[in-house]
């Protein structure tokens, strides 16, 4: 009987509702697919309640009430579209366009901006109100990853909302108050100075163009149009399942070959696949992972630090720089699959096709604001130059294809071109959250026992999906010879997305409760195809669709374990020859960390 | 460990180090400081265990509390209506000539600051102004000059 009293009805426009109690307003509305418009409400965030853009009447109420922020109670009567609505609504979007920075003609997010789009629906008149626009505010351009326009912030707060969240980093904050409010790191340094961790999670949950990443594609259109230079790109993976969106797909459609022909199409020399080294990273951080459990089991070395960590996500690696500075031993030292491919750029691809390196420019497509940081990082430079010249989001990929007036949905097919371009199911499942984990105990599992690793169809299930923090354990029986140290060891795993979900993970690390050998972390919710250059919006729903295009791209692949690619195998009979962990790839594959101020 | 940390590590044994013990040592460093310096804002935010940024929204956020250094004696004049009805504005003329600083500025030798501040509640009175914790009402020209003498000639 109890959840038949918790249910409660209320009556919008006309139409009964069942719910739950403590639904709000807002979303029983959209149960029944009556849109309320919203400005500061994202899915992903607490209630704030600040717009009031969602303002409905309820009967008997004296003032409109913000939808978003209060719960439905028996027998309300709600109407979202009167008239008193529509113009109190209308004048709340109009008092923020006379805030607004409205050149929205130079806007990287016009028309993918939620206040333009309420600005129009409501037609909104910009004489209404005179312009109240601060004069002479400057956009914040120091760091590498995050711009920064205060006179496109609506004061919304979900930046704000994100960092603190989502993230547990805090480098933004709601500072002064009234007409002086605004978003500032400590001080009103800039970005460049304070300890965000360039996840570019703020910049997906910005409704408008406040916050976006550096751009860099104009540079890139230089060095195309340059005839001295060859271009390479690497594609990541969660880039393919999410490019579509940016050209009027719907999320999660499978648009790899179009995506390779339209960037042949743009002019870069070759198109190759981060998946590559996705692959190499596999076979490199489990063969670190296999060295630290024979260390610290078979020679009792207590000075391994296990659990080892994974590395791929610049967010994560800065985010621990700076949380958890005295834990860095816990990071693989393997670089992420995107300095790997920079290095081996202006090295093995540079010697294979006979190009100078100084004259390879090495660009990487990713869904991520914190590789552009990484790119710049002043010890990623092991191939003598700077291994990776430039890191693109998904979404400045997707303004290239436009830019380059290529009709996406008329493109044929293409396919990645050869020497650092085949890869596996393995790698391609490095954009969800847990496929690192499972691409490294697919291979794993197999070095040791010689077997296919013990799951269906090597689906590891318990690390798929977006729970926060997942755990699996493997028993470890019948090991080869070399790993018979292994014998009967239950290999315990756990993966964690999201930075709050690290603080977790490493909090257990730094008290010493740590119960696990590997894990796996990534900054942003989902994994990378939830990253900070991914497509808006970004929602559960969107990282659903992304993550499901993931495995079955997987699970139609003929190999789907790394150290089968038939590429890596030639890369270690042939460049990298004293094998993973050698000497050469030790110097351009492997990095070190450096520890950062917490506060 | 720095004067600052000392300061803030006995105001954090005093009231606590839980996030609800921010703005008591917030007003105690205010009160000791007459601002709320960047290093007292790291130190807090070390001992509370949050984020600096967070503790400069918070200190940003009071119009008691500031993070801009201030001179020994902090006089804020009422700027809301009823204040102004009754002449602020040759109240606030007068002090900054006798101080020779606007209104947002501090004395050179760092003995005076002049702010605006909301509503005081004494509009009965009006034109009032605060010079730290005390309220003078029912000013003119005259007791301007009066009540700024005697701060001068106090330590």
């Amino acid at each position: 009987m109890e959840s038949i009293k918790n249910i409660i009805s209320v009556k919008i426009n006309g139409i009964d509702v069942s719910i739950e109690k403590g639904t709000t307003i807002l979303e029983a509305a959209r149960k029944i697919n009556v849109r309320i418009p919203t400005l500061c409400h994202h899915e992903d965030l607490c209630v704030a309640g600040n717009c009031r853009v969602c303002v409905v009447e309820v009967e008997g109420a004296k003032n409109l009430t913000a939808s978003c922020a209060a719960p439905c109670e028996q027998n309300m009567v709600i109407k979202t579209n009167t008239p008193k609505v529509r113009s109190a609504r209308k004048d709340l979007i109009a008092l923020l366009v006379s805030e607004h920075n409205t050149q929205c003609t130079t806007c990287y997010r016009s028309t993918n901006c939620e206040l333009q789009a309420l600005a129009s629906e409501y037609n909104v008149d910009n004489n209404t109100y005179l312009s109240v626009l601060k004069p002479g505010i400057q956009v914040d351009r120091s760091s590498w990853s995050i711009e920064k326009d205060d006179s496109k912030c609506v004061r919304c707060q979900r930046c704000v909302r994100t960092c603190a969240e989502l993230q547990h980093v805090n480098a933004i904050t709601v500072a002064h108050k009234g007409k002086d409010m605004k978003i500032s790191t400590f001080m009103d340094l800039p970005m460049n100075e304070v300890v965000c961790v360039n996840c570019g999670q703020c910049i997906i949950h910005c409704p408008t163009g406040a916050l976006t990443e550096r751009r860099y594609f104009d540079d890139i259109w230089e060095a195309i149009g340059d005839e001295k230079k060859h271009v390479v790109i690497n594609t990541a993976p969660s880039v393919r399942v999410a490019i579509g969106e940016m050209l009027g797909y719907a999320p999660g459609a499978h648009v790899t070959g179009k995506m390779v022909a339209a960037l042949k199409k743009i002019g870069f020399d070759s198109v190759l696949d981060t998946n590559y080294t996705a692959d190499l990273t596999i076979v490199e951080e489990g063969t670190e992972l296999l060295g630290r459990l024979k260390s610290k089991i078979k020679d009792e070395d207590d000075s391994v630090a296990l659990p080892m960590i994974t590395s791929c996500s610049p967010g994560w690696v800065k985010f621990i720089e700076h949380m958890y500075p005295e834990h860095l031993a816990h990071l693989s030292t393997c670089k992420s699959p995107q300095q790997m491919f920079g290095a081996l750029a202006k090295t093995y691809y540079a010697e294979k096709i006979g190009v100078k390196p100084e004259n390879i420019v090495s660009v990487a497509a990713m869904p991520c604001a914190a590789k552009k940081f990484e790119a710049n990082r002043p010890e990623m430079k092991s191939s003598g130059y700077q291994d990776i010249d430039a890191g693109l989001t998904t979404r400045e990929i997707g303004h290239m294809i436009k830019q380059a007036g290529i009709d996406f949905s008329e493109i044929s097919d293409s396919d990645f071109d050869s020497i650092m371009g085949d890869s596996t199911g393995a790698a391609i499942i490095f954009g969800a959250t847990g496929g690192v984990m499972e691409a490294a105990l697919r291979t794993a599992y197999e070095l040791i026992t010689g077997r296919d690793v013990p799951f269906d169809r090597l689906n590891i299930e318990p690390v798929r999906g977006l729970e926060g923090i997942k755990h699996a354990a493997v028993k470890l029986e019948n090991c080869l010879e070399a790993y018979s140290f292994l014998e009967g060891v239950e290999l315990r795993v756990a993966v964690a997305h999201g930075l709050k979900n690290a603080r977790v993970i490493m909090d257990q690390i730094k008290d010493g409760t740590s119960p696990y050998h590997f894990i796996e972390i990534m900054a942003c919710p989902g994994g990378c195809i939830g990253g900070g250059g991914q497509p808006i919006p970004t929602n559960d729903k969107v990282r659903m669709e992304r993550i499901k295009a993931i495995y079955e791209d997987d699970a139609d692949c003929k190999l789907r374990k790394s150290h089968e690619n038939p590429e890596i195998k030639q890369i270690y009979d042939e460049f990298l020859k004293d094998g993973p962990l050698g000497h050469k790839s030790h110097k351009l594959l492997h990095t070190h960390y450096t520890k950062r101020n917490r506060y | 460990m720095t004067k600052t940390d000392m300061m803030v590590k006995e105001l954090v044994d005093k009231y606590g180090s839980k996030r609800e013990s921010l703005l008591p040592i917030l007003q105690g460093v205010y009160d000791l400081e007459h601002f709320v310096s960047d290093e007292a804002m790291v130190s807090i935010a070390r001992n509370l265990d949050l984020s600096s940024a967070d503790v400069y929204g918070k200190s940003t956020f009071y119009s008691f509390l500031d993070t801009i250094p201030r001179g020994k004696f902090v006089i804020r004049v009422c700027k809301t209506i009823v204040c102004d009805m009754h002449d602020k504005n040759q109240i606030v003329d007068t002090l900054e000539n006798i101080l020779k600083i606007k209104v947002g500025e501090t004395t050179l030798n760092r003995k005076f600051s002049l702010l605006y501040t909301n509503c005081l509640g004494w509009c009965h009175k009006g034109p009032a102004m605060l010079i730290n914790d005390d309220v003078y009402t029912d000013l003119t020209p005259e007791t301007i000059r009066e009540i700024i003498t005697d701060y001068k000639n106090r330590e």
